[in-house]
This record gives structure tokens, sequence and C-alpha cells, in this order.
């Protein structure tokens, strides 16, 4: 044993993980875009990617290469440098998240010529890890605004402009919904969160109903998605920020989307659905569950929630900006205030309060669902409409 | 239309508003995923709200109606099939109109059936490609896959009759060249008692979608006196709420005979048009079936008049026009007694309907002028010529 214990411990296997996030990053998200297309092809009868590789599956990997090798076109007239910056402020933050995202718990490996090595499924566990995703996934906004103005293109300008707009509107219910669940964990730990789901025997999916929506839909806003895409909504604003940028830059905001996207599913696991727990995780007699692995677990709920962010951008016609705004400001903000305080009175009750509050959530959403469907099956898709059989002519007459 | 002046991209100020505001003026095209084509319209907005549009047209002009003048009657019908040339055979169909009109032909009966059929299954399909076009103008990608899948079908049924798919030149002076396939009425059939359900589909996908609901009503109001001031025909002035239709108004071959509705809407918006479209598809499926049944209980017969060999209408002029998916599409025959046309001016409804485009998209968003361009429904071949 040469190595030292904290060499090892500060430096060696923070190195390894830090290798390893980003490599996967990346690879995720590369084939996250094949998921993307074959799962939008399954809901629009075509086939989708299916010539590189088996199934198509090395599709991300062609797109890859071939867009290093693209020429990287630059307008006459922009900002050089600034627009050398955008596409790197947008991926370094969404790459840095990773550092913080629980995907497993800590376990324990024999490593020939190291002895045992106890270490988790996560690059760091910080203390406030919570606000530490927050302040960061902030900072791409920035690639964004720059990144269209810095291109001299009208159409990227109001990209960028729409863009400034619509991130900074959703960070607040984004941040209310957070908080929330801060509350009802008493941690800003993100692994602490995870724990906490524990002890209080659920997830906090059951008091955190309304948080979680807020959070998504704002996460969905965040990461420019439809049916909130309008910083790069192709057909009023060509490719919206990004309309100058070709070749990797183009590929590297592309990819950071796809990145962004885990990062916020994963954060949604690890806040409302348990991270890495199985389903009720205090139930013994559920313990068969446990034969899937945790990290294995936390991957399925992430892949579960990208696949919704698939499925609305195969169902959901765009916002338009206004109607954007107006939903952030006059829906959303006022609601998360709303549930902020519920959250906050009943976690001062502790466990209890929280039990309170996720079965009346839960009954109400029942309720309010039953009826919806009720009324939605009770009225005709359509009003009728005025037939006219005989001639116009005679009818103007 | 020398006046415009501005680079494509670059940022410049063009002058103050009335409140001091900076305007921006944008290039809209020619070049641009949601014009349709080569439409270029130039924006003054204010942010994103549109200050004055002004569309600049002409990058697709091919001189068609010189063109024309040029070509002896039977040829040419292969050029109507490049004005529209998502709906050929509605093309086909008004030009050979107003040539038999001042030949004075009678047209079998036979040929009428199958030339209604023909015109109807045009404008399924174009109503097909309009939906999808404006559905994924308006960020929604699915119905456009949908209506594809139903539009190949049409396409092949074109295929099938007459060899081409797009321009299909089906049509000819005093009836039909060809005769049907075998097994072509059973195929078209099997198809169109489908087509109901699929329409259902797509409603179920756009029309009691909230978003899609927010983006369309009350976007682009064109009232039904705007309307007749511009001129414009088909399913914008139904929308309004004039029950104007050509084949019940002006009608020609079989259709008296046909029993199909009008429909209309009060709201003259863009949901209510996008209704009238979806409404105007089940009727045209209606109309199919009833040609369906008429040509099948009819298997034989003429499907050509008596034309002379030389078509040379006496000199005179006449007017003819079919209700083609876009509006009212017209021709005007000026005949000096040659065997080429004196002159022939197509009354196109893309192009009068486009006229309406400034005055609808004045005060809305940037956004809307996207969904303003797809409710209109134009094609650049016939709005250019």
């Amino acid at each position: 044993m040469d190595i030292s214990e904290s060499v090892l411990n500060y430096f060696l296997i923070p190195a390894v993980k830090a290798v390893v996030v980003v490599i996967l990053v990346a690879t995720a998200a590369g084939i996250l875009t094949y998921i993307e297309r074959r799962t939008l092809a399954f809901l629009q009868v075509r086939k989708g990617p299916n010539r590189v590789g088996p199934q198509g599956v090395f599709q991300w990997v062609a797109d890859v290469v071939k867009l290093l090798m693209k020429e990287d076109v630059v307008p006459a007239k922009a900002q050089h440098f600034i627009h050398f910056l955008a596409p790197v402020l947008v991926m370094v933050p969404g790459m840095a998240v990773f550092a913080v995202l629980p995907w497993g718990p800590e376990f324990t490996m024999r490593i020939p010529g190291l002895g045992k090595i106890t270490t988790a499924w996560y690059a760091a566990d910080l203390n406030v890890s919570l606000l530490l995703v927050l302040a960061i996934t902030s900072i791409g906004v920035y690639g964004i605004i720059l990144g269209g103005w810095a291109s001299n293109s009208k159409y990227a300008l109001l990209g960028g402009l729409r863009s400034a707009a619509q991130l900074i509107s959703y960070e607040v219910p984004m941040g209310f919904a957070v908080v929330s669940a801060i509350l009802m964990a008493r941690s800003l730990s993100l692994v602490e969160i995870v724990e906490a789901q524990r002890t209080h025997h659920m997830w906090f999916i059951l008091p955190g109903l309304v948080s979680f929506l807020l959070y998504f839909v704002s996460g969905v806003a965040e990461t420019n998605r439809i049916p909130f895409d309008l910083p790069e909504a192709e057909s009023e604003l060509v490719a919206g920020f990004h309309t100058e940028y070709s070749g990797f830059r183009w590929a590297i905001f592309f990819l950071t989307e796809y990145a962004n996207m885990i990062t916020i599913s994963a954060v949604a696991t690890a806040l409302f659905f348990g991270g890495w727990l199985r389903p009720f995780p205090s139930v013994k007699a559920l313990a068969f569950l446990d034969l899937i692995p945790p990290i294995l677990w936390f991957v399925l709920k992430v892949a579960a929630f990208l696949f919704v962010y698939i499925w609305f951008r195969g169902t959901f016609p765009r916002y338009r900006f206004d109607q954007l705004m107006a939903l952030g400001w006059k829906t959303l903000i006022p609601i998360s205030l709303g549930n902020v305080v519920l959250v906050a009175l009943a976690a001062l009750g502790g466990m209890r309060g929280l039990r309170i509050l996720g079965t009346v959530l839960w009954v109400v959403a029942a309720g309010a669902f039953l009826v919806v469907t009720r009324l939605r099956t009770a009225k005709p898709p359509t009003a009728p409409l005025v037939p006219v059989p005989v001639g116009a002519r005679k009818a103007e007459a | 239309m020398s006046e415009i002046v501005g680079t494509v991209g670059a940022v410049e100020d063009s002058g103050d508003t009335m409140l001091g505001l900076r305007e921006m003026e944008l290039n809209f095209g020619p070049q641009h995923p949601s014009t349709h084509g080569v439409l270029r319209i130039v924006l003054k907005v204010d942010g994103e709200r549109i200050v004055s549009a002004r569309p600049d047209i002409g990058y697709l002009h091919r001189g068609t109606e010189k063109l024309f003048e040029t070509e002896t009657y039977p040829m040419v019908i292969p050029h109507t099939d490049r004005l529209d040339y998502v709906a050929a055979a509605t093309n086909n169909h008004a030009y050979v109109l107003v040539v038999e009109k001042l030949l004075g032909l009678e047209i079998p009966k036979r040929a009428q059936y199958i030339r209604v059929v023909l015109d109807e299954m045009q404008r399924v399909s174009s109503h097909l490609l309009w939906l999808a076009t404006a559905a994924i103008d308006l960020g929604a990608i699915t119905p456009f896959f949908y209506t594809f899948r139903e539009r190949e079908v049409i396409l092949d049924l074109f295929e099938d009759y007459c060899g081409a798919r797009l321009t299909l030149n089906c049509m000819r002076v005093g009836g039909l060249e060809e005769e049907l396939t075998p097994g072509w009425i059973e195929k078209l059939r099997a198809f169109t008692e489908d087509l109901g359900s699929k329409v259902d589909e797509y409603e179920e996908l756009l029309t009691e979608n909230r978003i899609w609901k927010q983006r369309t009503i009350g976007v682009g109001i064109l009232t039904t006196d705007r309307c007749i001031a511009w001129g414009v025909t088909g399913p914008p002035l139904r929308a309004s709420g004039l029950a104007w239709d050509v084949r019940r108004a002006l009608p020609y071959e079989c259709y008296p005979e046909l029993d199909f509705e009008i429909p209309t809407r009060k709201n003259a918006d863009t949901y209510d048009r996008y209704l009238v479209r979806i409404a105007e598809m089940r009727q045209s499926r209606r109309i199919l079936l009833q040609g369906c049944d008429w040509l099948a209980a009819n298997p034989t017969g003429e499907i050509r008049g008596k034309v002379p060999r030389v078509i040379k209408p006496p000199a005179g002029d006449a007017y003819a026009s079919v209700e083609s998916p876009k509006g009212e599409l017209g021709f005007y025959l000026v005949s000096n007694g040659g065997n080429k046309p004196y002159r022939l001016r197509v009354r196109p409804p893309s192009f009068i309907n486009l006229q309406a485009l400034p005055e609808m998209a004045q005060g809305h968003m940037v956004s809307d002028l996207v969904a303003i361009i797809g409710t209109i429904d134009i094609v650049l071949g016939e709005v250019d010529r």
C-alpha cells in the first residue's frame, strides 16, 4: 500500500469519477438523441434511424463524427470571441452539474493492489448540492443569450431575447418547487434528500405532487423543449439562437440540451421519486424489488421522465411567447408560492403533517381527474357546423 | 418591388415609431421554413409584435400565362398542373371547363363523375398537406406523418389512374384521356371508407388541444366584409360565415346531383378555418362515396365527348371557375379563333387570398404570422405563376 489514504480519497477517486462522469454524460446525451428519434418515429408511424449498426443504434456516433468534420462557419460580422465563448458557456455548466447528481448510494468494492474502497455512485455529496444545481444551470442561459447576440443575425437575436425572458421567468417557479422539497427533507444535499425519503417511509411525490408538476413543467421550459421551445422555434425563428452556428459548435448546443434534460429528470427523481430507492422503501413485503440494484432504479426513473419529454414533443404544439410568459407569471408562480406555504405548514407537523397533505392532494387530484374525464366524454368533440345545403346565391338573396 | 432594400441578417435601425421605440426590419423568407415556398415577407417588428407585413412575391414567376399563348389548346394542360402543384386535378379541370364553354361541348356523364372524383381526391390530398404544414408551423410535428400516410394512398391512386402523382395532366378538352384501371374504384372506396376515422385521428390530436386552441382562436380574423373586399374565397370565406362554394353557387359537372353540405363557421379566425377544412374533408368523403357508387353502377360508357380534331374555339371570350381546395380557381379565355389562346388569364385563389395577409397579420406576433401564412394555405406556384 504505497498510495496513502488521502491521495486515494481526495485525488485519485475524484479524478477517475470526473473523467467517467464527463464521458458518460456525453455518451448518454448522444444515445438520448437516438432514443428520441426512435421514440418519435414510433409515435409517428415511421421507422426512424435504422441503418447505422443494429437497429441504427450507432446513428448518433455517425452524426457526431459528421458534425465534427463539418466546416465551422462564423458569420462575417459576428463577435468572434463571444461567438466562440457561447457554446462553451452552455456546455460547461451542463456537464458540471452532473458532479452532484446522486445516481446511487455508497458501495464498497475491492480493487487488486488497492484493497477495499468505499465510494459512491456520485462524484460529490455537497451539503448545498441543490443550490449548486440551481446556480450552475442558470449560467447556461448566458451562453444562449450571448450566442444569439454575437451571431449578428436578427433571428438569432430574437431567439436570444426569447430565451432570456423565458429561462429567467421559469427559474422562479422551479426554485419554489425545489424549496418545497427542501422543506420536506430539511436538507440541501441531494443525497440526504433521497435518504430522507427512506426515513419518512414515502417518496416526496405524495406530499409534493404540486411541487413536482411545477418542477417538471418549468424543467421542460428550462431545457427549451416543446411545447416551450420558443428560443429555437424552427418554423418561426429558423433555428433561434443557434441559427448561425454550424458544425461542432452547433452540436455542443444540441448535446447540452439533451444533457440538461437528463439533469432535470435526475433532479426530479432525487427530489420527488425517491432517487435510487425502490418503491415503498419501508415495506418489507416488497423486499424482492431490491434484486434490482439501486443505480438501476435511478436510471429507470430518469428514463421514464425522458420518455415523457419525448412524448410531449410528439404531442404538443408550441406556445406563443406572450402565452408562455402569462403561463409562467400568472399561473405557475402564484401556484408555486401557495404550494410553498402549504408544504411549509405540513412540514411543521413533521411526518404526520406531510402524510395528511399527501393524502389530501392525491384525493383531490383523483377527484379532479374523474370529473374532467367525465366532462370530456359528455361533451361532443366540436360544435356542429352550420350546414347550408342549397346554393349560396339563394341564401344571399 | 424595387424599393425593398435591406440586407439579410444584418441588424440595423430603421427609424422610430410614434412612441420613439426602435423598430426592426425582418426579412421573413424567401428562404424560411414556414413560408411554404419562396415567399418573402418584409416585416417591421416592434419587439415581436408586427407593425407591418409586406409580402414580396415573384420568386417563382415563370411567365406561365404568357407561355399559354404560345401553346395549342391541348398543350396548355400540363402547364396548368404546375400552378397549384399540390392540386393539379382542379387546375386541369378549370382550364378544360373554360375551353369547353367556348366550344359549347357536351361532356359524357361518366367523364363528369370521374372528374368530380379526381377533384375531390385532390381536395382531400391538398387539405391533408395543408393540415400537415399548418400543424408543423405551430410546433405540432406529429400530424404531418399521419396526414402524409393518407395522402400517399391518394397519390398512389392517381399514379394508378394516370401514371403521375403530382402533375397529373389527367383531363382533356371534352372529357378524359384514360379509362379507370380495373379495381381502381374498389381501392378508392376502401380508402374513402377509412378516411372518416383517419380524420377523427387528426382531430383527436388537435381540435381540443388547449395549446392548439390558444394558438389559433382569435388569430388572423378576416370578416366576411373584408373577405369580399379582398376577393378572398375558399375556406377563409366560409369560415367567416358565408356559404360561398362554386360547386353550389355556379354549379358545374354533376355536382347538382350530389348530396353534400357546405361547412361554414362564424368566427373567421384560424381555428375556424381549421375546422372548416376538416369538415370539408368529411364532405369530400361523402362525395367520393357517391361517386364510387355511380361509377360502380355505370362501369362502361363514353369518357370523351365529340371533340374536333384540332381545337379551335370560335372568337370570343369565356370565364369558367371551379372550387379548388384553396378557393375559386377561374380561367378567363380570350380566343381569336386560332388554335392557340389569344390570352388566358388565371384567377389564382392563393394569390388573391394572400393579399389579405398584411391586414390579418398586423398587430399580431411573429409566431402568429406563421399561423396566418399556414391558414391562408398558399402555394407559391399559383401565386407567382
